[in-house]
């Protein structure tokens, strides 16, 4: 029997997929008919010309859970391919937010110049309030936002992580 | 090729008659005109008109299971497409390939709660293996023949193709089925030779061995039944198996140690209980199967053969996967055993039969005889003994009549035991005895039954009578759910809360309403001669076999409780049943 005291872990799982009706409702549901995390779960076309699409899942579970989500997302009929980032590694994550900012005085200066410091861009504003538009790493991402929280944060946008390994070797 | 255009309507018969479908279950309604009119011109097809869309599910699955072809149904939309859910499960559960075809409304009226609209696919995509929508005629060649290839490629299941109505109308190309594969399902049949190679020397060093068989063995299809018996054969391991895949190894064999699990013999689970080498193929650990999974074989290395790599590791942790067709992975396994030469470890199996004999000795499937009342184990006994020379195919319903079929009635041969396991649903064993009796219509088909469950579904008696399909509905009446009546005896105290079977029919006036034959023993000594002339008739017949109404079903593995604390009879000291064990089902 599998020990429920196993240490757990947080995995970036990439799905390749046929791009068809209804795949995204079928990796969903596969993971709230079988009780597995979502954390984050992002999904775009990658290549129109063959119709695939690309799903990065950051999930959580023990060794064997994580086993059986790679094993479970395998035999759905338009999955192609699956990849653990985080164990055939290394590989980069990114995610993008969009983070709005209200305020004035020194607060707005404040804001303004951390935003440098975390390389955001300012995408939008008004004599009242900033967006910014800021990439990096989910850690990254909550880092800033947290700092926003003290200087006026209104709104928060964010996409999910997209992930690729690095070096030359490709899925 | 002009000829290769057609309406969507009449690619569907096309699409079934080039896959080689003979038969067809269904039930027509307005989202499914078109293809019945198309079924009206022609007279390849053979339509089967059931009663009801749960019908014709598990006829299909009745079919498939006994003939090893895929089972095929056509549903209309909506109340049609929902009454098949039960069946799709079922077989999702249970691996068995189906075709569903369902009616919906047209492209231009979904998801605006047409008349009989339901997301049909929304509703069935986790009680199918695959399913889909098909919105343009010229798509719908295709999802038909992916359709059969994905639910008899890998694991076996159900798949339901959703065609609109405004589909079926138009004009579109037809395309055959050669060459259509789903670009990204590559289902792994061969095992890996380097595993395999580890799995012969697990084997020859076991000093504990048990062959744990499953219906995997059955799906793969006659020649994996015939490895199994010829590995058997080879090391002179005991073998046991799932209800799933009862057959695959005969019951007369010596080598054979009867059915394991809840309700499995004595024998069979304190083999697996002891055993130092389980070798799994095509069966998942259910856990009717394993029982508490902490005292689940304790002392054994385990290896598992499956075609599905996530059934590998999924409750129990194996010390050798293999991935592969279970005929695939048995034929290379005894090419390595007989090209390495490999020997068993012949003076421990020696030692292990002995202790097996011990256990045999036991006799746990005795039960208190009785001149007076027809005990349901010794009507099973007789009416196994009286169709043994028949070949014949048994389906259940589900409860204690089913478990004491899998104990007292002996399969020699796969195809032949039907019955719903995964999903254990009450009202399976009629419509797939008519299933099974039109892909065998020579054969003597029985449906075992409890006087509950046959009435899940008992209008399909119609339907065998329409098709003088000659099924035998042979039900252990014995006026409870006895299942869940056990139970309530065991964990409720004896509180038997709505476990009474009330009001019920008077099964030999319903038979011949339906105008089949009825039948009716009370008294052991009048069993012999009724069940000669059940299985001589060419008609329907439903068997009212009046049983003691007390009896419990045994041995049994209690909930929460490991494979050697087994109960072997009634007249042992209650359990103590634990807290977690009442938890589970
Ligand atoms: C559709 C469905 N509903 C409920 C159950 C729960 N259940 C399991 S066995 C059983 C009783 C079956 O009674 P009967 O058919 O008379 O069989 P017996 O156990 O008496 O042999 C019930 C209600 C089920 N398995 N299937
Ligand atoms: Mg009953």
């Amino acid at each position: 029997m599998f020990g429920t005291k196993e240490p757990i872990a947080r995995h970036t799982i990439t799905v390749l997929v046929n791009n068809e009706a209804g795949v995204l409702a079928r990796v969903i549901g596969l993971f709230s008919g079988r009780g597995y995390n979502i954390e984050s779960l992002t999904v775009a076309e990658i290549d129109a010309s063959s119709h695939t699409s690309r799903i990065t899942v950051v999930t959580s579970g023990t060794a064997h859970v994580i086993d059986q989500i790679k094993a479970q997302l395998a035999r759905l009929v338009p999955v192609q391919k699956v990849r653990d980032l985080t164990v055939d590694g290394p590989a980069v994550e990114r995610e993008l937010a969009l983070v709005k900012v209200r305020g004035g005085g020194d607060k707005r200066v404040e804001a303004l110049r951390l935003s440098e410091a975390f390389r955001a861009h300012v995408i939008d504003t008004t004599h009242e309030s900033f967006v910014f538009e800021l990439t990096g790493s989910p850690e990254k991402l909550d880092a800033f936002v947290e700092l926003m929280r003290g200087l006026g944060l209104v709104e928060v946008a964010r996409t999910g992580v997209a992930a690729i390994t690095r070096g030359p070797a490709a899925l | 090729m002009a000829d290769m255009d057609m309406t969507g309507a009449e690619m569907v018969i096309r699409a079934l008659v080039d896959q080689g479908v003979e038969v067809l279950f269904g039930y027509p309604g307005g989202a499914v005109l078109p293809i019945y009119d198309a079924l009206f011109n022609q007279d390849k097809l053979r339509h089967i008109l059931v009663r009801h869309e749960q019908g014709a599910a598990h006829a299909a699955e009745g079919y498939a299971r006994s003939s090893g072809k895929p089972g095929v149904l056509l549903v209309t939309s909506g109340p049609g497409a929902t009454n098949t859910i039960t069946g799709l499960t079922d077989a999702l559960m249970d691996s068995i390939p189906l075709v569903c075809l369902t009616g919906q409304v047209a492209t231009h009226l979904i998801g605006t709660d047409a008349f009989q609209e339901c997301d049909t696919v929304g509703i069935t995509r986790s009680c199918t293996k695959h399913n889909v929508l098909v919105k343009d005629v010229n798509d719908l060649a295709q999802a038909l023949h992916e359709a059969f290839y994905v639910a008899t490629h890998g694991r076996p299941g159900p798949v339901v193709v959703d065609i609109p109505k405004d589909v079926q109308f138009q004009i579109g190309r037809y395309v055959g089925p050669a060459n259509i594969a789903p670009r990204s399902y590559r289902p792994q049949v061969k095992g890996d030779l380097g595993r395999i190679q580890q799995a012969a020397e697990m084997i020859r060093d076991a000093k504990r061995p048990v062959i744990y068989s499953g219906g995997g063995v059955i799906n793969s299809g006659p020649a994996a039944s015939q490895l199994l018996r010829d590995l058997a054969r080879l090391t002179g391991f005991p073998v046991t198996s799932t209800l799933m895949g009862l057959g695959a190894f005969p019951a007369s064999d010596s080598n054979w140690l009867g059915m394991l699990g809840m309700h499995g013999t004595y024998e069979a689970n304190m083999v697996m209980h002891e055993a130092d080498l389980i070798l799994n193929i095509g069966a998942r650990f259910d856990d009717r199967v394993t029982g508490r999974l902490d005292l689940f074989a304790p002392h054994a290395k385990k290896i598992h053969i499956d075609i599905d790599p996530s059934s590998i590791n999924k409750t129990v942790r194996v010390d050798l996967g293999i991935v592969g067709d279970v005929g695939h992975v048995l034929e290379d396994l005894i090419k390595v055993w007989k090209a390495k030469q490999y020997r068993t470890q012949t003076k421990d199996l020696e030692s292990w039969w002995a202790q097996i004999d011990q256990w045999r000795g036991r006799e746990c499937l005795r039960y208190r005889a009785s001149d007076t009342i027809i005990k349901p184990q010794y009507a099973l006994q007789r009416l196994f003994e009286l169709t043994r020379d028949r070949d014949a195919v048994i389906t259940t319903e589900v409860g204690q009549h089913q478990m004491w079929a899998a104990q007292y009635l002996g399969f020699e041969k796969p195809n032949r035991w039907l019955t719903s396991g995964g999903l254990g649903t009450m009202g399976y064993g009629l419509p797939a005895a008519i299933g099974a009796q039109l892909a065998h219509p020579g054969k003597l088909v029985i449906d075992v039954a409890g006087e509950a469950s046959i009435l899940m579904n008992i209008q399909e008696l119609s339907t065998a009578v329409q098709y003088r399909l000659p099924v035998k509905v042979f039900i252990l009446n014995n006026q409870y759910m006895g299942m869940v009546r056990q139970w309530q005896e065991l964990l409720h105290g004896g509180r038997y809360s709505e476990s009474y079977s009330e009001a019920l029919p008077d099964f030999v006036k319903l038979a011949e309403a339906y105008h089949a034959k009825g039948m009716r023993a009370t008294k052991p000594q009048e069993l012999d001669d009724m069940i000669i002339e059940m299985i001589s008739s060419d008609q329907p017949v439903i068997f009212d076999c009046v049983v003691d109404k007390t009896e419990n079903c045994f041995p049994m593995i209690p909930s929460g409780k490991g494979h050697h604390e087994m109960i072997l009879g009634p007249e042992e000291d209650p359990v103590e049943i634990s807290d977690e064990g009442r938890m589970m089902v």
